[in-house]
């Protein structure tokens, strides 16, 4: 084997698959929220119609997406081999489980990271999947665009006056808050980035972002479902 | 103090092995190890078999006296080993469930002895310094700066017990590996092999079947030395720097 694949099939280098993707993801959820709030106008979906036009017909960020899905799949298929050759480090349990040692989203970052993959495929299943590849979504005229733009924000609103879609939403981001409550500093920590001076600082930050981050998804499914 | 001890008995390595209830009268002055000698004292008494467990010191330095008592390596103290766990701790009627280290790197041998001999192959595959014998050398002649000269002593305070991996969610080795790692490379004399020896150091924890670090932490938590995480980061600054950073293959 080459350096290249012995150091990749390492066991840290498999962790460092896991950071850098983790954290690249960590930087797209920031952009894709801020882009997602324009949801939240008050304008019957002029702004986030035409932003989603834009998203799906921009050359380059159509590029950049399909880099990101690739990386998404990484991260999760990376995921659930290093679990597995966890479970197979210790063949017998302990009758007495020790739970005071770590915490619980620490100890489920594979179960916390497959819902989330669920909730994933829900999402784009309804969303992308039905503005990209079919022709479900009405055409509506957008001021200032001479095309007409798909209404990705009437099938929004659709969804989120379905209970249990609204459900699977607030639960999916639970799942991922708590998954970034411990795979935030964990990933620097993985990095080697382990410092008396900054790590409180990025455990701070992680607790911050992983709640905020996934709040501010939230906002989006309640805001539709209860006041809109 | 009366006590009731649930330990796990297995015969061999091949045998399946099962939890056995003693009980046994204490005092709060006994050790766990005494405690333990008073029950096979008993026990050979009663013409039994003698729970096999492992110890050597018995001052906390040797790291030999490997258990897991109600599911925490070493029991509930901080920074304690068994033998320095003393019976105080624990209150008359009191139920104690004793196992052995799980870990498929750690198969149990017999009873509470576990086999930790894959420790002693990633040492032999790195964890030393290549030094010229002779003289002994002035004792100062390197000069160390204190902070550094701390940060290695913490490190190689570790006596290899294996509680992190015990500890350990996924049985990862990376407290251990890592206190090895950092010791020899934040010291001059250790410097000169240490792109190697910590490449080496971690392909033999790979093959060993020890599971990856989560970075649950719970191995900082219950080793008795207090050996910190910060010497896994550290690990892995060595590591990716001497397999990404140096010209060798
Ligand atoms: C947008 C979604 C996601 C984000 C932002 C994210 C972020 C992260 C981060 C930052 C880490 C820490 C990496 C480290 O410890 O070095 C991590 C770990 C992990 N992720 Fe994710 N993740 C996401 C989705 C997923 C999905 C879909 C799965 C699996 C199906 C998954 C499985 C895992 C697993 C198993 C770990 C732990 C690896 C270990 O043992 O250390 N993640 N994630
Ligand atoms: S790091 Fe701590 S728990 Fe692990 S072997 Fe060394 S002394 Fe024992
Ligand atoms: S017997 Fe030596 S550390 Fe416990």
């Amino acid at each position: 084997m080459s350096w290249i694949t012995n150091f990749l099939t390492s066991s840290l280098g498999k962790k460092l698959i896991m950071s850098l993707t983790g954290l690249f993801l960590i930087v797209f959820l920031v952009v894709h929220l801020s882009g997602n709030l324009q949801l939240l106008y008050d304008d019957n979906g002029v702004a986030f119609n035409s932003y989603a036009h834009f998203m799906t017909t921009n050359g380059l960020i159509t590029f950049l997406s399909y880099g990101l899905y690739a990386l998404i799949l990484l991260h999760a298929i990376q995921g659930m081999v290093i679990a597995w050759s966890n479970r197979k480090g210790r063949s017998v349990n302990y009758k007495v489980g020790n739970t005071k040692s770590n915490t619980f989203a620490s100890r489920h970052m594979a179960l916390l990271g497959l819902l989330v993959f669920f909730f994933l495929a829900v999402h784009m299943g309804d969303f992308w999947y039905k503005m990209k590849f079919t022709d479900q979504l009405m055409l509506v005229p957008v001021q200032g665009m001479d095309v007409e733009v798909k209404d990705l924000y009437a099938r929004v609103d659709a969804a989120f006056a379905v209970w249990w879609l609204v459900a699977i939403y607030i639960l999916g981001l639970i799942a991922l808050a708590l998954h970034l409550w411990h795979g935030f500093q964990s990933a620097f920590q993985t990095l080697g980035l382990n410092h008396k001076k900054y790590t409180p600082v990025i455990k701070g930050l992680g607790m911050i972002y992983s709640i905020l981050i996934p709040a501010g998804f939230a906002v989006i499914p309640l805001y539709f479902f209860f006041i809109k | 103090m009366n006590l009731k001890l649930k330990i796990w008995r297995q015969p061999n390595k091949e045998a399946k092995g099962k939890f056995e209830v003693y009980e046994v009268e204490a005092t709060p002055e006994m050790s766990f190890l005494e405690m333990l000698d008073v029950l096979n004292d008993q026990i050979i008494e009663e013409k039994g078999n003698p729970i096999a467990f492992e110890h050597d010191c018995r001052e906390g330095i040797c790291g030999t006296c490997s258990m897991v008592i109600n599911g925490q390596p070493h029991g509930p103290m901080g920074l304690t080993t068994t033998c320095q766990l003393h019976m105080r701790h624990f209150k008359d009627g009191d139920t104690i469930v004793i196992e052995p280290f799980r870990a498929t790197a750690f198969p149990v041998l017999k009873d509470l002895v576990v086999d930790r001999d894959s420790f002693d192959r990633i040492i032999q595959s790195g964890g030393f310094v290549s030094v010229g014998t002779g003289q002994a050398p002035d004792g100062n002649s390197i000069l160390i700066e204190q902070e550094v000269a701390k940060d290695a002593f913490d490190a190689a305070s570790c006596i290899g017990c294996g509680a992190c991996v015990a500890a350990c969610p996924n049985a990862s080795a990376m407290l251990f590996v890592s206190a090895k790692v950092a010791h020899l490379a934040y010291l001059p004399q250790g410097q000169v092999e240490a792109s190697k020896r910590v490449k080496r150091m971690v392909h033999q924890m790979d093959r060993e079947g020890f599971g990856n670090c989560s970075n649950t932490y719970a191995c900082e938590a219950e080793c008795p030395k207090g050996i910190s995480v910060e010497n896994i980061a550290k690990m892995n600054r060595e590591y990716f720097s001497s397999v990404i950073g140096s010209q060798k293959k």
